[in-house]
């Protein structure tokens, strides 16, 4: 190894500069949140289960039809997640409410995408394939995407899901909010537009926060006092409200941080402008330069 | 440096090749078929569990253990501890294939395999797979030019190509010849800089399950998880080292080398201390043993991983008569190895719980032959390699 003293010290002067010169380094972590985006709403309370979201949505979308279209009874016997051929789905739980005759009262709840405001997607695709656009629609890029799946690793509600069966150009498949539609004056998504009990409510997120308060507190009693999607994981674009319990219908509990601020807290604290690998090189140089004197010295004494 | 590294002169085509290639045969199909049918065709991975056994075992694992490299080129050439660099070379080389096998498990992991090259001009800096995939492209890249003066001192002097590429034999001569005595000049630089990125990415590996706190069982998700990845990535290197020079000299039927693997067990003492210490520690702090009893297997696999795979092989290494023995450290440090192992296939496979899906995952026929035959075809170019360079130790009479 040839280290000399000269080249040593030019190496680090330059690398030390770089490191004082660097701005001041406990940036802390900010909402990337577009500041007037969409949202919409889902009232649990009025949805049927006829499940003509489903088939707006694959139309809109290009999709395959949904399974048993027209089916609104046994469909429901097996619980569905969205998946490579079905951006939306509804499935039916029995919570344990009872009507008045005593019969086991169904709750139908629709799934989604719920477009989180800062999401875990997002902050995870290596090539910054996903992306948070200012309508508030998590949009997918497929000419950036490597098929890494870290996008379904970070998400909190179990959505992206995989075209598995294609060896060569598979695709993330998740709901788009109708990016398409919604970012064209007045556009709306497919499946608001066919919502036959108005179960869904479209407009700007402080808009449909404002109007699930208010359906809260004009109706007392109905529904449970809390508008889920309004903090979970830092805020989502879709929302839900609810007569049963949210968990009971699987949307899971979840905490108020968005998911990615600890590991973009840790990694921008470490590496912007390079600043630790930088230091360390100059440590380890340090530590290596001087153990290669006292190498060079104990030779010339003769020493081994 | 004195190595008195020499090319081997044995016999190539032993038995256990022979089940190499076996192996090798039954990942290339399943490969195949992985090109054919798509992943879903050869995994049991779903929209539920969209990472398995390749990016455990083949990605995640293969960093990890690929880490003597980087720890003994610090110890060697850094903290100028010249006697140990004898076990440099071997070292090197199980990081140059080990990352590159990272590569090529990655290759059939990803969807869009020929995409590979994309996160070179899509930056996300936020992202944490971002940084890792930026380290080890470069780390891989300093690791065959840290390769390139062995294979230049093996053909200065004697390149003699076959055929019709004999004219050339002049010009690739001075090639090796210049580069090694550029490489060599500038060679400082790319020792830290292995060190510095490896430091980067190990850390970083164990930053990529922060983004789903709520899908990593508490007893491993910690915001120490960088922290520990770095750390058993420090404790593990070593052992590696012990683990494949006992492995290679009983194979080649060479001098066991213990005055070098004693003294290495007992550095290895001071950083698996620290990570059990970090690892302890970080569970007391955060009240999470209150889950060590729950008796699921996520709870009994942190507790196997704790208990054989850190405290027991720390205790063992304690003793000085287990230290001066071939067998001892051979265990020792097989556990240290298999500890590192099973956490990471804890952290990314059995720690892992999709929040409102079923996902009881384990990795089907395919998935297995495609990592037993990566393991496999690494094994067999590391025998091909110490068979016709100078890597390994070997007295002269042996030397071809």
């Amino acid at each position: 190894m040839k280290l000399t003293r000269r080249t040593f010290f030019k190496f680090m002067g330059a690398a030390g500069s770089t490191v004082v010169g660097r701005a001041s380094s406990a940036n802390a972590w900010e909402s990337k949140a577009p500041p007037d985006s969409y949202g919409c709403l889902v009232d649990l309370s009025r949805c049927v289960g006829c499940r003509k979201c489903e088939e707006a949505c694959s139309t809109v979308n290009g999709l395959p039809a949904p399974e048993r279209a027209n089916c609104q009874c046994t469909i429901f016997e097996k619980k569905r997640r969205p998946d490579d051929t079905a951006y939306t789905v509804v499935n039916r739980y029995f919570t344990g409410k009872l009507d008045t005759f005593d019969k086991p009262l169904p709750t139908f709840a629709k799934v989604q995408c719920m477009h989180c405001q800062d999401a875990a997607c997002v902050s995870a695709c290596i090539v910054g394939a996903l992306t948070k656009d200012e309508t508030g629609a998590v949009h997918y890029d497929v000419s950036k995407c490597i098929g890494c799946r870290y996008c379904m690793v970070a998400c909190p509600f179990e959505i992206p899901a995989y075209e598995y069966d294609d060896p060569i150009t598979p695709r993330v498949m998740k709901c788009t909010f109708c990016y398409d539609r919604i970012k064209k004056e007045g556009g709306i998504p497919g499946c608001v537009t066919i919502c036959p009990t108005e179960a869904l409510t479209f407009g700007k997120r402080e808009t449909v926060l404002k109007i699930a308060h208010d359906r809260l507190r004009e109706n007392p009693g109905k529904y449970i006092q809390h508008v889920y999607g309004e903090k979970e994981v830092g805020g989502t674009s879709w929302m839900y409200i609810s007569a049963v319990p949210f968990e009971k219908v699987n949307l899971p509990v979840l905490p108020e941080t968005p998911s990615p601020k600890l590991s973009e807290t840790i990694q921008h604290s470490l590496f912007s402008y390079l600043w630790s690998p930088i230091a360390l090189f100059g440590v380890l140089g340090a530590v290596m330069f001087t153990s290669k004197k006292h190498t060079d010295h104990s030779n010339r004494k003769g020493g081994d | 440096m004195e190595h008195k590294a020499r090319p081997l002169n044995k016999k190539f085509w032993t038995p256990g090749v022979m089940v190499m290639l076996v192996f090798m045969a039954a990942g290339a199909v399943s490969i195949i078929a992985r090109f054919t049918g798509g992943i879903g065709y050869v995994t049991n991975l779903s929209d539920a569990r969209p990472w398995g056994l390749w990016v455990g075992v083949d990605v995640a694992t293969g960093v990890a253990l690929a880490a003597g490299g980087f720890t003994t080129a610090a110890l060697a050439h850094i903290f100028g501890r010249h006697n140990y660099e004898s076990i440099t070379r071997p070292a090197l080389l199980t990081a140059v294939l080990g990352y590159t096998f990272v590569v090529l498990g990655l290759l059939v992991d990803i969807g869009r395999s020929w995409a590979i090259w994309k996160p070179m001009f899509n930056w996300n800096t936020n992202s944490v797979l971002f940084e890792v995939a930026m380290c080890v492209m470069v780390y891989l890249t300093v690791l065959y030019i840290e390769f390139f003066p062995i294979v230049a001192e093996q053909f200065k002097d004697r390149v003699n190509l076959p055929g019709i590429l004999s004219v050339f034999n002049n010009l690739v001569d001075s090639i090796l010849k210049r580069g090694d005595a550029f490489v060599g000049k500038i060679m400082w630089i790319f020792i830290i800089l292995g060190v510095v990125l490896s430091c980067m990415h190990q850390s970083s590996l164990g930053s990529l399950m922060l983004v789903a706190p709520t899908k990593l069982h508490p007893l491993w998700y910690t915001p120490m998880l960088p922290l520990l990845f770095l750390t058993s990535a420090f404790a593990v290197g070593y052992p590696m080292v012990v683990f494949e020079t006992t492995l290679a000299t009983s194979s080649f039927k060479l001098d066991g080398e213990m005055n070098i693997l004693t003294p290495l067990t007992r550095i290895t003492v001071f950083l698996l201390g620290m990570y059990m210490f970090l690892k302890i520690g970080d569970m007391i702090y955060r009240g999470t043993y209150i889950y060590l009893l729950q008796g699921t297997y996520q709870t009994n696999s942190f507790i196997v991983e704790v208990l054989f795979g850190v405290m027991v092989p720390w205790v063992l290494l304690l003793f000085k008569r287990i230290r001066q023995s071939r067998t001892g450290i051979f265990i020792a440090a097989s556990m240290i190895i298999g500890g590192v192992i099973l956490n990471r296939i804890n952290v990314f496979i059995v720690g892992y719980k999709s929040p409102l899906s079923e996902s009881g995952y384990f990795p089907a026929p395919g998935e297995i032959f495609v990592t037993l035959g990566l393991i496999a075809t690494l094994m067999f170019i590391y025998r091909c390699v110490v068979t016709c360079l100078p890597v390994l130790q070997a007295p002269e009479e042996v030397s071809s």
